[in-house]
């Protein structure tokens, strides 16, 4: 690693992540975010290193374990945290929560709490900006779970059908909620499952940031170039539970224990300080900020406000008063 | 002129695709076959195969493509073959089309429209007659129209495509082969019910198919000199709670004609809100007339049988009066 600047930003993207979602994780045990609340932690090269490989204007579609990806999409941290704390100064008004966070200003499509249920929505988000000449990339998330809904199968299938500029991000963590990807599977390679649709795929170590990050710039590129879909599987680990109510019945201790080891926090620290990429005061310098980043985002989701009662039925049509959104001019 | 219920619905769909270039057609055989019943033949020779998008047979997939193509500047129309197998994308539809505008907390509307094909009275047996509108109905979200007349049927596309929120359209399979005389073919609404015939002694609710069978029974019954208003839906969701109640206040009886089955109709829903509304002014228990609760059977006099019917209709009206069968 020479580009100094990257290596900061990767690690930098990692620690904001790892360290919000533990005081989510605290905060949830305080009883100040409810619902289900499902922790990143152990993926964040994944997230991390792949988002960074986007422009501005491209789009993100996600699950229900996207805090990362929405914070490092850029919604402040203060309106994610008020939207854990089902404030209405939250990103979604506090009608979403953890699970739905939501920002139409950073082209980020949510929050999608239906396993495969975001893959539809992209492949179509992309034939609009085929369709209207845009040269933007719809990079969707999903776990290997969803590569078991038909939605996943007839989203590829459209996808490749139509030549849709779709990156197609598949975070393998090994289980679905609980089920272990090989009692899931026939096929436990999933890119050979994307293949089988003409989609060119890529597997990487989803534990390695930078390794995550080429991968996402290759992908982007190639659907970019092309305008054509483009699959990546990261093979990655969930260091906690699926939720907060997960007991972990379903795998041993010593295995999560094996994958803490491979922590893409610490090697990349440790990578960056061993070859002199970053130093001690600049991880220090990630840390304090990170830390001042999250206190004040406490404080703001503290500060914030419970939307009235009177206003519970609004937002479920568009009001008449509120003109339609234009559409882009075509071609 | 005489113009035919399919004929309607093609020349709006070519309209709309003519009027807005951001307008896209998709579904199955919407292309080259021209459409399961032919509503669509000819408009990809027009518009292209890029507007006039043919799909696998996949319809989680190409209604949630829908709703993304919506979100980001297109206007898509998806055709679904028959509502039996929209249930194959109920997901889409409830989870997110229905629920994104609220979940984002009012950033993301979804300006769909999806058409299908609804109902019974062709034999196709119990994977292809059902009326499941009133699911649809139950769905905050979502708006659900029911077309009965040419006029709508080509009337309704255009304000659905204009809303910018999910429009389910659904058009009754017995009703493509109608014919109304018009003078011509211009937008409708899709907010209100329509008193088709007006009349004083008890009100005829009904909506899509089941609309022209209730005014044949108006007719029947206006001999033996019963004189019922009939009611025409038109949108399901939501409902035209005034124009209902101000008919029934007025004639004091009220039959609710329903091609779904009976229990959690959308028959019930209204017969709901009559009591709620105007209980008071009825002189008599609200009926209904809805499709007898079996998976709909092949054989023509069983379908027949298992479907609200003219004569049922007739039956339940002077029934409210008195008289016996």
């Amino acid at each position: 690693m020479t580009d100094t600047k990257l290596a900061h930003e990767l690690l930098s993207d990692m620690i904001r992540v790892r360290r919000m979602e533990e005081k989510c994780a605290e905060l949830y045990s305080a009883a100040k975010i409810r619902g289900f609340l499902h922790l990143y932690v152990g993926e964040e090269a994944v997230a991390a290193g792949s988002l960074r490989a986007l422009a501005d204007d491209d789009a993100v579609v996600a699950t229900y374990r996207e805090h990362a990806h929405a914070l490092l999409r850029g919604i402040p941290m203060t309106s994610i945290m008020a939207e854990m704390f089902g404030k209405q100064e939250g990103c979604s008004r506090g009608r979403g929560g953890s699970m739905h966070l939501f920002d139409a200003s950073k082209r980020f499509y949510g929050g999608n709490a239906i396993v495969a249920g975001g893959l539809p929505l992209a492949v179509g988000i992309a034939l609009a900006d085929a369709m209207l000449q845009q040269k933007r990339v719809t990079a969707c998330y999903f776990g290997d779970g969803a590569v078991a809904e038909g939605a996943f199968h007839e989203s590829l299938n459209m996808a490749a059908l139509w030549n849709l500029p779709v990156l197609f991000c598949c975070e393998n963590n090994l289980y679905a909620m609980g089920t272990a990807l090989e009692r899931e599977h026939s096929q436990t390679d999933l890119t050979v499952k994307a293949a089988s649709y003409r989609v060119p795929t890529l597997a990487v170590d989803g534990m390695d940031v930078e390794a995550c990050h080429d991968a996402a710039q290759q992908g982007v590129d190639h659907v970019r170039d092309t305008g054509g879909p483009f699959f990546i599987e990261f093979r990655t680990y969930r260091f906690r539970a699926h939720s907060m109510f997960d007991p972990e019945l379903y795998r041993d201790k010593a295995e999560v224990e094996q994958w803490r080891q491979r922590d893409p926090i610490r090697s990349f620290t440790q990578q960056c300080l061993r070859d002199g990429t970053l130093s001690d005061a600049d991880v220090r310098g990630i840390e304090d900020s990170a830390a001042a980043e999250i206190e004040a985002a406490v404080a703001f989701a503290e500060a914030g406000t419970w939307e009235d009662v009177e206003d519970l039925e609004r937002d479920v049509l568009t009001p008449p008063s509120e003109p339609e959104p234009m559409p882009e001019p075509a071609r | 002129m005489k113009t035919s219920y399919r004929t309607a619905v093609h020349d709006a769909l070519r309209d709309a695709l003519r009027d807005d270039p951001h307008v896209v057609l998709m579904g199955e055989d919407v292309g080259r076959y021209g459409g399961t019943y032919a509503a669509s033949k000819g408009l990809l020779e027009e518009f292209g195969p890029d507007r006039i998008r043919d799909t696998p047979l996949s319809e989680l997939g190409f209604v949630g493509i829908g709703i993304g193509a919506a979100l980001n500047g297109l206007r898509p129309i998806v055709e679904v073959m028959t509502v039996n197998f929209s249930l194959l994308a109920l997901d889409q539809l409830v989870n997110t089309a229905a629920a994104l505008r609220h979940m984002s907390g009012g950033q993301f509307s979804v300006p769909l429209v999806v058409r299908m094909a609804t109902g019974a009275g062709r034999q196709l047996a119990a994977q292809h007659s059902h009326s499941l509108e009133p699911w649809y109905a139950h769905i905050p979200g979502i708006k659900v129209v029911a077309p009965a007349t040419v006029e709508d049927a080509y009337g309704m596309l255009a304000p659905a495509l204009a809303d910018p929120d999910p429009v389910v359209i659904f058009e009754h399979v017995q009703l493509y082969n109608t014919s109304a005389d018009v003078e011509a073919l211009t937008p409708t609404d899709i907010s209100r019910a329509a008193v088709r015939r007006g009349g004083t002694d008890v009100t005829l609710v009904a909506y899509g198919g089941s609309l022209w069978k209730a005014m044949d029974a108006a007719n029947e019954l206006s001999l033996g000199g019963i004189d019922c208003e009939v009611i025409d839906l038109r949108v399901l969701r939501p409902l035209d709670d005034d124009t209902i109640l101000e008919s029934v206040r007025k004639t004091h009886r009220a039959v609710v004609i329903d091609e779904a089955w009976r229990t959690g109709s959308l028959a019930a829903e209204v017969m709901a809100r009559v009591m709620e509304g105007a209980f008071y002014d009825l002189d008599a228990p609200v009926a209904r007339v809805c499709s007898k609760e079996v998976p709909m059977p092949y054989a023509k006099h069983l379908e027949q049988a298992a479907l609200p019917q003219t004569a049922n209709i007739v039956a339940a009206v002077r029934n409210l009066f008195g008289e016996q069968q």
